[in-house]
């Protein structure tokens, strides 16, 4: 018999008496066919959902970035959305950066998308001169490594009508068809102009984790956070599953959606195996993409036309199958509860031929 | 046993034609009037007798059943003009669109509709029928825009849909006949390219030109306490399709004007729709003559109480019972109390044999209004007899092998007891009835964690199981035994809980010693038998160990270790290192993380190397002994207890204020913009993370503080075993409650810049933010009280918004998951044979057979 990776670890290291004694106990633990487990998966994961209720008493960690949890953020996994309420990201770095706070800090600094509201001293509207001056905040310039060359460039870039010229930290922005109306509208405009950074990465925050330096972030954009030099590629992940699908594929979806459904559940202090969780990401990855558990995902891609329409929207589905000519092969276990027959699962799996004399 | 030699093995979806109900139908009907004058089913009308029977004593005049079982048979009726079937409208929609005007062509160039033909045979035979439907939409995506048809050359005009059923070509109006003579000239080839499966039937009747009526089986009419009939919603409906579809024949062959016969015709339209659905947008729902919307064929089929989920996924039963629970710590844990009345009530069938002829015979002879009884007799033709006075002396007479007997239920009884919601398969397991005196349910507190059970007015449900096979299995699968490892995490859920910890935790105490009188009587009260040896003294380690079978070895922590850096093991000073030697408690408190429910891995290792039925045995007596010396001991929970040394108070009041007066620093250090903020985040948030982290912090130095300088009392005991409590209740009233939050933050909102109009503008301190100084034994002050009760309010509210919504989740998940099985190769699949995983959770290993998920 072929032990799995973890226990034959453990099966080397153990002598001959012991060895044995893993063996007949792995034997007997092993899953008996026709075990419902679809049906275990369900109820392990929906029974605790109903005691995350109780557990709001909970206060903010003082170091955290808000991201959502418990049962709305659970629904949101299962529910495969196509982005999360609060798209994040957990930022390992590479071994000779991740130890030195201050290397850290100037990479976090690096990935922040900086806009030029962020570095604003002051922002004045020149009737006169009709111009839009900006100008800059020294220190928040400092703090961001960037400078005033720096940021016009990146104004030049996002407005190619208007004639920009810079001295010291002002900006001068020259409309050319400059009315007031424009010239306000101008005014706000360059407020959220990106100027560095990565786009989408709204918040960082550098956190001390074991001996080494993670960052998280509000925000998520795992392709170019990738690119950057610094960043341990194997480790760092966001918890936008449609990210991780379509930048590193479904397995690495599906490892995403066990994680992100582990964490939710043990952040509420509440212990699910993770068989049941993996069971679930399969369901949600089979067909080679993410699936919500919904009826659009998952029941969508019954075969059954009744155990579709015993889930939800039955009219839909009993008019289309008529169209479609389809057929109910009563593989599945609510048809067969439907026609008061035994369901092809645990002891009704069997089939059993009774040779018998019709009268 | 009955021979199942008659399977249904697949149900097929098709479109109900002309021809089909013409076939399936036993009479016309042409009378809307339903009675005669004698109240009497008059023929072809809507309660014809030949459509079956609903009057008991009546015979059917088609196929000569009685009420129950005749099914019913369908009528028909012929529409003078045909009208459109509501729910098929976006299909003639889509098809009007997609074939031309003039020859029913389906609207793309041949060369193209080879491609697609191609495409669609391709899909078809690799990823099955249902993809294939979704190519057929591709083909109609490109018919849209054609403006010529490339087969006659005719100019196409656009069609649209006025909903929720009129057809207009530009702006001409296409009457049903006319939609109908379209479809009818759609080929069958070009069919299957728009997703209409020819085979299902022709999509022309889509559009109805007879209506099938219902059986009076499915339609019922009620007759009330005055002796007048009220007639079912259909029934009502169905007479107003009559007399529209009347008047219209009448009027069509007076040869009334055309708009006459067109308002006639809406009518019959606008009946026959809300016969389908009474819920279309753009239609005035119809209504019963008392003004309540007609619940109308779709109604009747779609959501949580139509027909799919309330009677055909779900299912009432017989043989049932219901009460309140209540507890009884004198039965066993695989038992459920039974009251006597109930069981006279419920039966199981039980053959004669030659070995229980005389037995039976016995239980005949009380009858049913006498304990162990019988109630019904059902010989070997299948004829039910109820035993009475008059029939016990015929029944007795002829009761042969072979007859079955419906008895009373008895004591060892296999029984399937249940408590909603039924949230996981612990939820329902298996009892042996133990019958008992009184009116409620009664069972051991150790199964309340799986059924999450109280007794503040809980009700459960029992169910019998009537046939050999249902027991066998159910005793075999469902059993208490087999749950007691929750399989969500695997470790024991039914375990010891509340006073079976505290009695475990005082009992197994190291300086605890009874006298041997004191042992004697405990142990002979908790039905233990066990030889004692001829000390005088004896431990409470010692009374333990006698339940422990004698090659029994097994190490834990328990509760009250201190995680120290070593652990000192058998000289640990807190007796925290639970040791069994050879069957024999040498060190340790026996508490929550050994017996309790939840945890209890002492539990888990008995029931690995011995067994369920030495586990339950095992829980049985343990709970007995604790409760016993409990009882005996008693603990004293007071209002003292949560009393405070000076000296701590003192020490609280100072933890306090100090934090108080950092916030004030902090504050100030803020307004003059001296403290840095963090990354990313504002000045102004930083600041109030500073503040929660302070006070959190202070928060848990005065938990330290309560929980080094509370005296040893009942209460502390509680919570140090585990069994009720934690040591934050007790700090929360004894010495402060802290911080109340409110969505993960501190409470800001309020009266403009202002949380109440008992503190100062703008202030940022402690106070104003919800920061609670007082215990609740202390008492709260005014402002404290109010926003303790914010605080209070919201979780109150997220609980009622949040039970929906999980359940919800759950139905869902389930629903997605319910048909995925282990196969006889080790792998997991669907109910279409698709292999989810290889090897279920990568190792093949069932939770339920692991200690916390790990193969032991």
């Amino acid at each position: 018999m072929k032990l799995p990776k973890k226990l034959q670890d453990k099966y080397e290291s153990l002598n001959e008496k012991d060895r044995k004694k893993l063996l007949r106990n792995y034997e007997e633990s092993l899953v008996a066919p026709g075990e419902a487990v679809g049906v275990v998966a369900g109820q392990s994961i929906g029974e605790p959902g109903t005691q995350m209720i109780l557990r709001t008493h909970k206060f903010a960690g003082v170091t955290e970035i808000i991201i959502s949890k418990g049962l709305p953020r659970l629904i949101e996994i299962f529910d495969a959305r196509k982005t999360p309420s609060t798209p994040s990201m957990t930022i390992y770095l590479k071994k000779d950066v991740s130890s030195d706070e201050k290397k850290v800090r100037e990479t976090a600094t690096k990935i922040l998308e900086l806009k030029v509201k962020d570095v604003l001293e002051k922002l004045i509207v020149d009737l006169l001169n009709k111009t839009v001056k900006i100008y800059l905040d020294k220190t928040s310039l400092k703090k961001f490594m960037i400078n005033t060359k720096k940021v016009s460039e990146m104004l030049k870039k996002s407005m190619k009508k208007e004639e920009i010229t810079y001295e010291g930290n002002v900006i001068n922005i020259k409309s050319k068809d400059a009315n007031i109306k424009n010239l306000y509208k101008l005014r706000v405009k360059v407020k959220d102009v990106y100027t560095q950074g990565i786009p989408k990465i709204e918040q960082i925050l550098p956190v001390k984790k074991g001996n080494e330096w993670i960052i998280k972030t509000f925000g998520s954009n795992l392709k170019e956070i990738l690119k950057i030099p610094e960043v341990d590629t194997t480790r760092t992940f966001t918890n936008d599953l449609f990210e991780i699908l379509n930048i590193l594929g479904v397995e690495a979806a599906r490892n995403a959606v066990i994680n992100e459904s582990l964490m939710t559940l043990k952040e509420q202090g509440l212990s699910v195996d993770v068989r049941h969780l993996m069971l679930v990401a399969d369901i949600m990855t089979a067909d080679g993409t993410l699936r919500g558990v919904n009826r659009y995902g998952v029941t969508k891609g019954k075969k059954s036309v009744l155990a579709r329409a015993s889930f939800e929207v039955a009219l839909k589905h009993l008019f289309n199958a008529a169209v479609h000519r389809e057929i109910d092969e009563l593989k599945s276990i609510v048809e067969n509860v439907m026609i008061n027959q035994p369901a092809p699962v645990g002891t009704g799996m069997l089939k059993l031929v009774v040779k018998h004399d019709k009268k | 046993m009955e021979i199942i030699s008659e399977k249904i093995n697949k149900i097929e979806f098709k479109i109900l034609g002309p021809k089909m109900i013409e076939k399936m139908s036993i009479v016309k009907i042409t009378n809307p009037e339903l009675y005669d004058a004698d109240g009497f089913p008059i023929d072809n009308g809507l309660m014809d007798l030949r459509m079956g029977v609903i009057d008991p004593g009546m015979r059917c005049r088609t196929c000569g059943e009685r009420v129950k079982e005749c099914p019913g048979h369908f009528g028909y009726i012929k529409l003078a003009r045909s009208v459109i079937h509501i729910k098929y409208v976006p299909w003639i929609y889509k098809m009007l669109r997609s074939t031309c005007n003039q020859c029913s062509r389906i609207l793309t160039d041949p060369n193209k509709l080879m491609v697609y033909e191609e495409k669609l045979k391709i899909v078809k035979k690799e990823k099955g029928e249902l993809e294939a439907w979704k190519v057929a939409a591709e083909i109609e995506k490109h018919i849209k825009n054609t403006k010529k048809c490339p087969y006659c050359g005719a100019k196409q005009e656009k069609i649209t849909l006025n909903k929720p059923y009129f057809f207009y070509q530009e702006k001409t109006k296409l009457t049903p006949v006319d939609v109908r003579e379209r479809l009818e000239r759609v080929s069958d080839d070009d069919l299957k390219l728009l997703g209409f499966d020819p085979l299902a039937g022709r999509p022309e009747w889509m559009i109805l030109t007879l209506m099938p009526v219902p059986p009076v089986t499915v339609r019922p009419s009620i007759t009330l306490e005055s002796g007048a009939r009220s007639e079912d919603d259909l029934t009502h409906k169905l007479g107003d399709i009559i007399r529209a579809n009347q008047r219209l024949f009448e009027n069509l062959n007076a040869g009334a004007p055309e708009i006459i016969i067109e308002d006639l015709w809406d009518l019959l339209q606008y009946h026959v729709t809300t016969l389908f659905a009474n819920n279309i947008s753009q239609l005035p729902p119809a209504r019963h003559r008392s003004g309540r919307p007609l619940k109308t064929l779709s109604e009747r089929i779609k959501g949580k109480e139509g027909r799919f989920r309330k009677h055909l996924a779900g299912k009432r039963v017989d043989f049932s019972a219901r009460t309140v629970i209540s507890p009884d710590p004198y039965i066993a844990v695989d038992e459920v109390g039974v009251p006597k009345k109930m069981a006279m009530n419920l039966t199981v069938p039980e053959r004669v044999t030659e070995r229980n002829f005389k037995w039976l015979k016995k239980l005949i002879k009380n009858g049913s209004s006498k304990y162990p009884g019988a109630n019904y007799v059902i010989t070997i033709e299948g004829k039910r007899k109820r035993i009475t006075d008059e029939t016990k002396p015929v029944i007795l007479e002829e009761l042969r092998f072979g007859y079955v007997v419906e008895r009373h239920l008895l004591d060892g009884d296999v029984t399937l007891f249940n408590r909603q919601p039924s949230l996981h398969r612990m939820s329902m397991m298996v009892h042996k009835v133990k019958i008992l005196p009184g009116k409620t349910f009664r069972l051991n507190l150790c199964v309340c964690p799986p059924y999450n059970a109280d007794f503040d007015g809980d009700e459960m449900n029992l169910h019998v199981p009537q046939t050999e096979e249902a027991r066998a299995e159910a005793k075999m699968l469902v059993s208490v035994g087999n749950h007691l490892i929750t399989p969500r995490y695997g470790l024991p859920i039914i375990g010891c809980i509340s006073d079976h910890i505290a009695g475990a935790y005082m009992l197994t105490q190291k300086s605890n010693k009874l006298t041997r009188n004191e042992a004697m009587d405990l142990l002979a009260k908790s039905n233990i038998t066990t030889s004692l040896s001829n000390k005088k003294e004896f431990t409470g380690k010692e009374l333990f160990s006698s339940l422990l079978p004698k090659d029994f070895n097994f190490e834990c922590r328990s509760g009250s270790c201190r995680k120290c850096n070593a652990c000192k093991t058998i000289n640990c000073e807190y007796d925290a290192y639970v040791n069994v030697k050879n069957g024999e408690l040498k060190t340790g408190i026996i508490d929550k993380n050994s017996v309790g429910s939840g945890i209890g891995l002492m539990l888990h290792k008995l029931l690995n190397k011995y067994g369920s039925q030495k586990a339950v045995e095992f829980l049985n007596k343990a709970t007995l002994l604790f409760i016993n010396y409990l009882q005996a001991n008693g603990i004293t929970v007071m209002s003292s207890d949560s009393d405070l040394p000076e000296e701590a108070v003192k020490k609280i009041k100072k933890i306090t204020s100090k934090a108080e007066k950092r916030i004030g620093e902090l504050t100030i250090d803020y307004l003059n913009n001296k403290i840095e903020a963090y990354p990313g985040k504002t000045l102004r948030d930083t600041l109030e993370f500073k503040i929660s982290a302070t006070l959190n912090k202070a928060r848990n130095k005065c938990s330290h503080i309560v929980e080094e300088m509370s005296k040893p009392s009942g209460t502390t005991m509680m919570a140090e075993s585990g069994a009720r409590g934690k040591l934050l209740n007790l700090s929360m009233i004894s010495a402060l409650v802290g911080q109340v939050s409110l969505r993960g933050s501190r409470i800001i909102k309020g009266y403009n810049r202002r949380t109440l109009p008992h503190f100062n503008k703008d202030d940022l301190g402690a106070g104003p933010h919800g920061f609670i100084r007082h215990g609740y034994k202390d008492g709260l002050t005014p402002h404290e009280f109010f926003f303790h009760a914010i605080a209070g309010r919201n979780s109150l509210m997220d609980t009622s918004m949040r039970t929906p919504k999980s359940g919800y989740l759950q139905r869902r998940l389930i629903n997605a998951l319910q048909d995925i099985k282990v196969c006889y190769d080790g792998t997991v699949r669907d109910s279409n044979n698709m292999i989810i995983q290889f090897k279920y959770g990568e190792d093949g290993v069932d939770v339920s057979k692991t200690r916390g998920g790990v193969v032991m």
